[in-house]
């Protein structure tokens, strides 16, 4: 097995035990890139000299027989929406095309602060706002189990960096599913933090009620240590939580037993592909054997989801990405006065999803549809939180797939938008409720694409999410297994 | 159709936005699509419902207001399309 098949906690002992050192660890993983890169295309940035100077710097504190942070000397990936100081941040987009942060992201100080090799940006869809990373303005990314195919998204670079072997972990956000679906489509863990326990200063916003950071990880004991990372209070973020951050590794233990498992009938619907269905009762049907206690339960609202989340979140895009205006940062497209020069920047610069949800947005803003449009999706917001609260009240966690179907072909959905946001279903009403959510590997298609099993918990309890997880993760083997991509042998 | 020319045309000037005329149609079609399955939303009833704009109920986060580092001038600047004598420069708005 090659360093970089192996996850970032397994490394960490190895490195901790001086059997590696950084440097050997993240030439294998440039190596990989190297390999596999030119097909998989998950990468907009690669800072390929920055990772070797890191990882010898790694590699003097460990030999100084310093204490090694659980991602010191570890090669890592961020997304290209979280700013880091120095490093162009695109967010997938020709607007920013130029924009290096003349600061770090919250998240990007505390990831720092562990010591890490990083290794470049990550492709999305752009500002986040898609589901396949066809969005992105720059490259389309593949999937690694099948380059026809999709990686999902929006996180969809770091998604597929971490399955191809050309990162061992990953930071992405999640605004409606853009964590968990492309962990889903390919095969790797992503994690959804309760909205609050993760900092967004230095996120390019998008929908800002709703976005949040968190890890795609090789297997869940990676994922609860980069959340033990990145979570906390943090006072450039107002909307931060300033609950206590447990030790989340502390809940990775084998224990289902009693543990109450909601099934809500509402999310096993009509469009849903068998092979995934199958999947997932299966992996309940494994809980169930291990101890746990399964009970059907019922979202009414969950039929609304797609509705309030299009609406809600292209409001919130619309106001946010006024920002983009030709005057401080990114692109500017020249014009005879100040409204020419504006509106010739977002015209030329912006892509063909970024406007509609921007008019979209704009749309249900407007004097006129603001009460029939946005307030209605607000309030209907407040019903859809409820359905939780109520469910919670009869069990631990809520299991769903991830997403309604594998990764589909790329091009196969592109050019119906609606069609798009309705395979959001399973993961946008997690982000309106603010729950933490949490995707993991549960099977494979008969063409062998990854398929996703969702666990959602109470708000703040990721701790629970985890256990469960941990607990399937350790009764099957996806967590060993990596894509293969063309040429290597089987 | 719920979405009109006038509704596209009005909602791009909001938006500091063009669409070209021979993008209008396919922009009218799948906005019009978007919001027509949105309508779903007037069947539910929040007549005495209260909105929710943020998930975890927060209000009035304060802190010291304490004068703090923060980025320094040639920073702020560093990406600006267009300065001069450290301030961002702009097409002329004023008539002279």
């Amino acid at each position: 097995m090659s360093l970089f098949e192996k996850p970032a906690h397994v490394l960490h002992d190895m490195l901790q035990k001086k059997e590696i050192s950084s440097v050997e660890l993240t030439k294998d993983v440039l190596a990989r890139i190297d390999a596999v890169e030119p097909q998989v295309g998950a990468y907009l940035t690669l800072t390929r000299d920055a990772a070797l100077a890191q990882a010898e710097a790694a590699d003097k504190k460990i030999a100084a027989g310093e204490d090694v942070a659980f991602l010191e000397g570890i090669p890592g990936a961020i997304k290209d929406n979280i700013c880091t100081k120095g490093v162009k941040t695109t967010c997938a987009s020709k607007i920013l095309d130029n924009f290096v942060p003349p600061y770090d992201a919250t998240v990007m100080t505390k990831v720092k602060a562990e010591s890490p090799v990083l290794l470049g940006k990550t492709n999305l869809d752009e500002f986040a706002m898609g589901g396949s990373t066809e969005n992105s303005a720059y490259h389309v990314t593949h999937n690694p189990w099948n380059t026809k195919c999709v990686p999902g998204g929006s996180s969809g670079g770091s998604a597929a960096a971490v399955a191809s072997g050309t990162a061992i972990w990953a930071l992405g956000t999640d605004t409606g599913g853009s964590i968990r679906q492309p962990a889903s489509f390919c095969g790797v863990v992503g994690l959804k933090p309760t909205y609050g326990r993760v900092s967004r200063y230095g996120i390019v916003a998008y929908a800002s009620s709703l976005d949040q950071v968190g890890p795609l990880a090789r297997d869940v004991t990676d994922a609860a240590n980069v959340l033990n990372v990145i979570s906390g209070l943090d006072e450039m973020d107002s909307t931060s939580s300033p609950s206590p951050v447990p030790d989340f590794t502390k809940a990775l233990r084998e224990d289902v037993k009693g543990l109450k498992i909601g099934l809500p009938k509402e999310y096993f619907t009509d469009g849903m592909d068998p092979e995934v269905e199958k999947a997932v009762k299966d992996a309940i049907e494994q809980y169930r054997s291990m101890g746990a206690e399964i009970v059907e339960i019922s979202l009414p609202h969950t039929k609304y989801a797609i509705s309030t989340y299009y609406l809600i979140a292209p409001a919130e895009a619309a106001t946010n990405l006024q920002r983009y205006d030709g005057v401080s940062y990114g692109a500017r497209v020249d014009g005879a006065d100040l409204v020419e020069m504006m509106t010739n920047t977002r015209t030329e610069k912006f892509g063909e999803e970024v406007k509609r949800r921007i008019m979209i947005g704009n749309y249900a803003l407007s004097a006129g549809y603001y009460d029939a449009y946005y307030l209605k999706a607000l309030k209907v917001r407040t019903l859809i939180q409820q359905d939780y609260t109520e469910a919670f009240q009869k069990v631990d966690v809520i299991m769903c797939p991830t997403a309604p179907t594998p990764a589909y072909e790329i091009g196969s959905m592109i050019s119906d938008p609606l069609q798009m946001y309705l395979q959001d279903i399973c993961t946008v009403p997690l982000n309106l409720a603010g729950l933490p959510g949490i995707s993991l590997p549960c099977g494979r298609s008969s063409k062998g694409m990854p398929i996703g099993l969702q666990i959602i918990g109470k708000a703040l309890d990721e701790e629970t999410i985890l256990r469960a997880a941990y607990t399937y993760e350790q009764s099957q083997n996806y967590h060993n297994e990596m894509a293969k991509l063309g040429g290597e042998q089987a | 159709m719920k979405v009109t020319k006038k509704d596209l045309e009005n909602v791009a000037v909001l938006s500091r936005l063009r669409v070209p005329e021979d993008k209008q149609e396919t922009y009218i079609q799948q906005m019009d699509a978007i919001l027509t399955y949105m309508d779903n939303l007037s069947e539910v009833d929040t007549e005495n419902v209260k909105p929710t704009t943020y998930a975890l109920p927060m209000s009035n986060v304060f802190r010291e207001d304490e004068v703090k580092p923060s980025l320094d001038r040639e920073a702020a600047l560093s990406n600006a399309p267009l300065k001069e004598n450290g301030y961002f420069k702009v097409p002329k708005v004023l008539e002279d």
